[in-house]
């Protein structure tokens, strides 16, 4: 401090900055004012169509509900009546049989990852890798069953929209998984260090149990997420008004008979089209609600979207 | 520092602290603080509160963990209430202006009272000039001259300047913990506040970091009040003028530094001063 | 993994690439006739960044605003269900978007905004196209509500990381609550908003049922859009509505080609994005002692 000087421009300054805060105090005020506003509205813009979504899919989706739509096979283009049995058992096979393949890859190499890998290059590696897979368009990895899959077999078919699909799912699962695993408190494995029991015995029976529903709420996301994947589909089980005649042979799906039903220009195919998105969105809703109760419960929170 | 309180000014509170202050000297009351009362949720975490402090003074809180001394002080700047659940009532007057009235403007109250936090919190993104520039241009002041001026001066006011005069462009989370701390000051001495309150500044710095933040407040009381949370009794000895004693939510007695330490009134207090618990 | 889906698309992508060469990402036609084939991508590159640039123009800021609504300024009874709320419509099916984009929301667009934009404005080459609602616009709007669930719950997360005491910095300053927004908030989370936008428009790039029911599936130099309100295609639109119909190996080999093309721009995307985010995680202040 210059002694004297220093002193004096201080209260000069002080008066002056006062002078003008206050002056300025309005102004700022209006702002805030202003995008607090901003904020608001951006709120009601997102819940207006979001809430008009719910409204029509539920409106127009339970004219469409009788036992016929639940478990008939669609009718003759044009022709009323008929219903979305098979895309339905289609979409149970398919997304079934993905998570038969995928969730068991997709543990296992969360389990790697969190356990035994530690932060090494290759790891981290691993890691990254999946953390873009998770944002890849799922037409590519319709494309890649097609390629891998169909062209091989020679027939779209369960297979090759299983394994699409599967593809979609083990990034989601492992990431799951492995951020499950490092909850799990390092103290319950050391007990069982203490104890003289071997590593892969620890991470099986001690670790992984206590993990156990945060990994099912994983799995659990992964399958909200695919049962509602369409363009996957197109490429690899193609879709038909058949009910399931066998793994090689093409079945149908729901999110795939929307898109066909919506783009026929008759009432009645359209009344369907919204009865199966009905269907298809209370499917996936009753998942994501399960599955964030169920991770409430455990004290974590989970990421629908990566 | 040559205002005198009038006698008739306090002498509506007649309670057994106030009447002890009032037998000394008195420089112009600050702040005066009127059965404040404060909650988290439901929990009462401060009871009932009455103080005066003083102009150009130290005044240091202290007292256990828990006791109440932080909600306290974020109550002085209306920061308590930010805290999601939080609430506080009561009145804090501020030159005779309660800062609690339904018609003032929280934010105004800010920029009157300055105020520095446990851990050194500058803006991470910014550089040392920046950040003590930040509150002058949150706050409208756009000439560059004046902006310089005063980030020079409250650098020195921090004692700073001379660290870091070559490095103003630098990040100042390139700093050390007390250095960060110091840049913490400079920025709220800034904003030419009237009253600083410091939460205990120094409980994340090393002892000789904490000296030099100690030598701050001596030289930094010349020209404005400053309010200081403190765990550390000796700290309290070392730099306040005042000693307010605070156990479970209570003020237990307030009083000269100096008689606090050496003849309390209260024997809660004197097992605290003399390291029996706490 | 990554590895095999980057081969099995490179390798099914060769054909139209040693066929065409570079040719093929810079021509504008696309002909599926047998004998007279001849594949450019250009028009659904440009459709899908001009669809895409829309839904980024609209949902990014209406997602920063939800954010600061829920993180800044509700109370913890209304953000609660409220975010509750916007995870679950991430987790919609796009197809749903989709599907209620044709039936309902293509005429709200239509009438509500197009309609007067093109009486208003049509001096403005934009808007100079008697709207029909099937169009690049209406994808664009279609596609910021579908990403604004995604994009606004990752910027909460964000701006729930940071520090409480950043927040105090600024306030102690005087600050109202946008001046703390603007000086403590969103320097630190910059980086990891800016990388839960290109996630958003990662999805927004590679969406592709909903963009194909609602674009208008122009084909050739005509999917070259000339106003926000002609008909467009996107890369993942075109392949959706070809690939079961490929006349020719090489027909089939260019959608692929196309398929490449987006693994490529959202691979960038995605890497850019991760990129981002850690390094806003890596910002987090301790500084040296």
């Amino acid at each position: 401090m210059s002694g004297n000087n220093g002193k004096s421009a201080a209260r000069f300054h002080r008066r002056e900055v006062q002078q003008i805060m206050v002056k300025n105090a309005r102004k700022a005020k209006i702002i805030d004012k202003i995008v607090s506003i901003f904020a608001i509205m951006c709120v009601i813009l997102a819940v207006i169509p979001l809430t008009s979504i719910l409204i029509e899919v539920i409106k127009n989706g339970i004219a469409a509900f009788n036992w016929d739509f639940l478990t008939g096979r669609p009718s003759a283009i044009g022709r009323a009546g008929g219903g979305v049995g098979p895309a339905i058992q289609g979409t149970l096979i398919v997304v079934g049989l993905a998570t038969m393949i995928g969730a068991p890859i997709g543990i296992l190499t969360g389990i790697y990852l969190s356990e035994f890998a530690g932060g090494g290059p290759f790891p981290n590696g691993v890691r990254f890798f999946n953390e873009v897979m998770t944002g890849l368009p799922s037409v590519v990895m319709g494309i890649v069953g097609y390629i891998l899959i169909v062209i091989n077999i020679g027939s779209f078919s369960v297979w090759a929209g299983a394994f699409s699909l599967s593809i979609i799912m083990i990034p989601i699962v492992s990431r799951v998984t492995e951020e499950t695993l490092k909850i799990v408190p390092n103290s319950i494995r050391e007990a069982g260090f203490a104890l003289g029991i071997a590593k892969w015995k620890i991470t099986l029976f001690i670790t992984f149990k206590s993990a156990i529903s945060g990994i099912l709420t994983g799995v659990v996301l992964a399958i909200a997420r695919i049962a509602g994947e369409t363009a996957p589909l197109i490429m690899t089980i193609l879709g038909t008004s058949l009910f399931f005649t066998g793994f090689n042979n093409p079945v149908d799906a729901l999110p795939l008979r929307i898109w066909r039903l919506s783009s026929q220009p008759y009432e009645s195919a359209q009344t369907q089209a919204w009865g199966a998105a009905l269907l298809l969105i209370l499917m996936v809703l009753a998942l994501s609600v399960a599955l964030r109760l169920l991770a409430q419960r455990r004290g974590f929170s989970v990421r629908a979207e990566i | 520092m040559e205002d005198i309180l009038s006698a008739k000014e306090i002498s509506s509170d007649t309670s057994e602290t106030t009447r002890r202050i009032r037998e000394e000297p008195r420089r112009r009351s600050k702040v005066s603080i009127k059965g404040v009362n404060a909650w988290f949720g439901s929990k009462q975490a401060l009871k009932n509160i009455n103080l005066e402090i003083e102009e150009n003074t130290a005044t240091a809180f202290m007292g256990p963990s828990g006791c109440g001394k932080t909600t306290l002080i974020r109550c002085l700047n209306r920061m308590h209430e930010m805290t999601p659940g939080a609430k506080a009532k009561g009145q804090v007057i501020l030159d005779g202006i309660d800062i609690y009235d339904k018609s003032i403007d929280p934010v105004i109250i800010k920029r009157r009272i300055g105020m520095v936090f446990q851990k050194p919190n500058p803006f991470p993104t910014m550089s040392i000039f920046d950040n003590v520039a930040a509150g002058l241009k949150l706050n409208g002041i756009k000439d560059k001259k004046l902006i310089r001026e005063i980030v020079e001066e409250s650098l020195e006011g921090a004692g700073l300047w001379e660290e870091v005069k070559n490095e103003l462009d630098k990040p100042g989370m390139g700093l050390s913990g007390g250095q960060q701390q110091r840049l913490c000051i400079a920025r709220a001495l800034a904003m030419q506040p009237e009253i600083l309150l410091m939460d205990e500044p120094t409980s994340a710095l090393d002892p000789l970091a904490s000296s030099k933040i100690e030598e701050l407040v001596h030289k930094l009381k010349k020209d404005l009040t400053i309010i200081i949370v403190t765990h550390n009794m000796q700290q309290a000895a070392r730099v306040a003028d005042r000693a307010a004693f605070m156990y479970l939510g209570e003020m237990i007695e307030y009083g000269f530094t100096k008689q606090i330490f050496q003849n309390p009134e209260q024997e809660l207090t004197e097992r605290f001063v003399s390291g029996k618990f706490g | 993994m990554l590895i095999l889906v980057a081969f099995a698309v490179g390798e099914g992508a060769l054909p139209i690439f040693s066929a065409e060469g570079f040719q093929f990402v810079i021509r504008t036609d696309w002909n599926a006739v047998y004998g007279r084939e001849s594949f450019g991508a250009l028009p659904y590159i440009i459709g899908t960044l001009l669809s895409s640039a829309i839904a980024m123009a609209i949902g990014v800021p209406i997602s920063l605003g939800i954010a600061i609504f829920v993180t800044e300024m509700a109370s913890h009874r209304i953000s609660t269900p409220l975010s509750f709320v916007v995870e679950l419509l991430a987790a919609v099916p796009s197809i749903i978007y989709g599907l209620w984009a044709l039936f309902v929301f293509r005429f709200w667009v239509r009438d509500l905004i197009e309609r007067p934009l093109y009486e208003h404005l049509n001096w403005i080459p934009f808007f100079d196209k008697t709207p029909f609602g099937l169009d690049i616009f209406t994808a664009g709007i279609v596609l910021s509500i579908m990403i604004i669930p995604i994009i606004s719950s990752i910027t909460r997360e964000i701006l729930l990381v940071v520090p409480n005491s950043q927040r105090e910095a600024a306030y102690s300053l005087g600050a109202t609550r946008w001046g703390t927004l603007k000086t403590a908030i969103f320097p630190y989370a910059k980086s990891g908003i800016l990388g839960a936008s290109f996630l958003g428009l990662g999805r927004a790039i590679g969406e592709t049922i909903l963009v194909t029911m609602i674009i208008g599936n122009a084909i050739g130099p005509a999917a070259i859009p000339t106003t926000l309100f002609s008909q467009g295609q996107s890369l993942a639109s075109l392949i959706a509505n070809e690939f079961n119909e490929a006349a020719s190996d090489l027909h089939l080999s260019a959608l692929i080609g196309l398929g490449a093309i987006l693994l490529l721009l959202s691979m960038i995307i995605n890497i850019g994005a991760r990129f981002m985010v850690s390094r806003m995680v890596k910002v987090v202040p301790g500084g040296r002692e």
